[in-house]
């Protein structure tokens, strides 16, 4: 395309904005409105899979050794377990260690556990990794089949509960926002098809003279794609500046390590970019389904 | 030039308007369609620039084959052929100068090229002096001017004009023709649907008479040949 001709069409896009008033408003409004739901929607989902995926990799195997177990088998269990295909490390902790751990987590009413340092009624434990999560359940299958080995514990469940509400949330959400998403491309094709009908003298003349259907489509493309991304500005300064708020007063703030959010940077401004393109992609739909009509003659 | 060849044409309603048209239109004639209304003269006009696609038959113009051409190549047969209609179809917000350069702009002629074309054809209809005035300040005749102007504008071949004196008094009508017989003169092919007895039988030219969607004459320097 000629640059001259690109400009015209620029120009021509503007200016079709500008005429429609209200249905613009109206329009990008309903962009507006469904984009700081998406970005909100995402934030959410996509920090919520982050955490799932955190705990998940945080997931130990406690392997409980017999209590009668010699130090040679203690060993050779240690030995079996690093045989097992999949597994990342293996450290061992002691009954006295894993006695300390449990005054600590306890505080105060930890104390009285104190009294069984003489007689430590705690097992010794292999504390195992996977390194991959999803082999987390089948290596701690093998490990309790060893002999020497009395239980495996692993927290399966809340990662497998976290998972399921994050799929939940997720189906949603998506159904929600096809929903607005359609109702956005259906408001700007009629806002589009406003313009079409202002103009259809002037594109009954443009064929007449022989304009090719590209050349009359592309004005209407750029209203579309500006009411896009008209519409996205709102919903990109929503989330970069919620975000950072979310960001600076919650990082640090949480004794959990695993509720963590995403780092604004990158994760904000690609969220944004993709507000951005989930936007234009909205309004260069909405612009080709209310053209592709009218020039079909 | 223009060729048709056993043309039908039966619109989706049901109404036919041709019934088995043949014709040879060479370069460089002038033609008149006549008919009573109804007749199918707007139809034939119309079958020419692909505004309507015959029923069946085959039609050819210059070297486009219009029975097998692709539908992104109409605006092509369109660039060779200037059409202008009873009621002008200008655009009300464009100066005379836009509405002429506009038919340039949207084939993506080079804008250097454009003001210096603009210019010689509205010397040519002598509106040169009225280039920035809008359609609305104008008289009918000069409208018609300006839409015969865009026609020409990018060198068409082949000039359609569908009862372009209708609505124009007598007086003004003569006006209109003598620039249609300039723009005939210079080699391009006119095709004009009328029904004006006078100025049928006074600027003689071939005559092609449309009944019932049929040609029933066909005649060199003919008669309008109805009364009205
Ligand atoms: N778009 C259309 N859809 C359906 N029927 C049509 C259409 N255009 C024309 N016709 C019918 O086709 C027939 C021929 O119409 P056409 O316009 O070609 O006649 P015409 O000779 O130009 O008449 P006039 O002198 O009144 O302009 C008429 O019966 C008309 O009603
Ligand atoms: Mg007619």
């Amino acid at each position: 395309m000629k640059f001259s001709t690109f400009r015209r069409h620029l120009r021509e896009g503007f200016k079709n904005i500008f005429r429609n008033g209200w249905m613009t408003v109206a329009s990008i409004g309903a962009v507006t409105t469904t984009l700081i739901l998406v970005g909100v929607f995402l934030a959410l989902v996509l920090n919520l899979n982050e955490m799932a995926v955190n705990i998940e990799s945080d997931v130990e195997i406690n392997t409980m050794i017999d209590l009668t177990a010699t130090e040679e088998e203690i060993i050779t269990i240690g030995d079996e377990i690093e045989q097992i295909s999949g597994v990342d490390s293996v450290s061992f902790s002691s009954n006295d260690d894993e006695l300390a751990k449990l005054v600590d987590s306890m505080g105060e009413e930890g104390e009285s556990w104190r009294l069984f340092e003489q007689d430590n009624p705690l097992n010794h434990v292999y504390i195992v990794r996977a390194q991959v999560p999803e082999d987390t359940e089948r290596i701690a299958n093998e490990i309790e089949t060893l002999s020497g080995v009395e239980s495996v514990v692993f927290g399966q469940d809340v990662v497998e509960q976290l998972f399921e509400f994050n799929k939940y949330a997720r189906t949603i959400g998506l159904v929600l926002i096809i929903a607005l998403v359609f109702t956005a491309i259906f408001l700007i094709s009629n806002t589009i098809k406003i313009t079409i009908m202002a103009r259809s003298t002037e594109i009954g003349i443009q064929k007449l003279v022989g304009a090719t259907n590209g050349f009359i489509r592309w004005p209407f493309f750029i209203e579309g794609l500006l009411l896009g991304i008209l519409g996205s500005i709102i919903p990109v300064a929503v989330i970069l500046g919620g975000y950072y708020y979310l960001d600076k007063n919650f990082s640090g703030n949480i004794s959990f390590s695993f509720v963590e959010i995403l780092p604004f940077s990158p994760f904000a401004w690609q969220l944004s970019l993709m507000i951005l393109i989930i936007g234009a992609v909205i309004g260069v739909w909405g612009s080709v389904m209310s053209v592709r009509k009218f020039l079909k003659v | 030039m223009i060729l048709m060849n056993d043309i039908y044409k039966t619109y989706a309603n049901g109404v036919t308007a041709l019934n088995g048209v043949n014709v040879d239109i060479k370069q460089g004639e002038f033609v008149y369609i006549v008919g009573p209304s109804g007749a199918g003269k707007s139809t034939f006009i119309k079958l020419i620039f692909r505004e309507v696609k015959p029923t069946n038959g085959k039609i050819v113009v210059g070297d486009m084959d219009l029975s097998k051409i692709k539908e992104r190549k109409v605006p092509y047969l369109r660039r060779n052929i200037g059409v202008v209609y009873q009621d002008f179809k200008l655009l009300p917000k464009l100066s005379v100068y836009e509405n002429i350069a506009f038919a340039l702009e949207v084939i993506e002629e080079p804008p250097k090229n454009i003001r210096n074309r603009v210019m010689e054809v509205l010397e040519q209809v002598g509106l040169k002096n009225k280039a920035r005035f809008l359609p609305n300040e104008l008289s009918g005749g000069e409208q018609q001017r300006v839409s015969i102007a865009r026609a020409i504008v990018n060198k068409a071949k082949i000039v359609i004009a569908d009862e372009p004196t209708g609505n124009l008094d007598p007086e003004t009508s003569w006006e209109i023709m003598k620039v249609f017989e300039e723009i005939n003169a210079s080699g391009t092919t006119i095709i004009m649907a009328t029904h004006s007895k006078e100025i049928v039988n006074t600027i003689k030219k071939r005559v092609i008479a449309i009944e019932d969607g049929l040609i029933v004459r066909d005649e060199h320097r003919g008669d309008y040949g109805y009364e009205i």
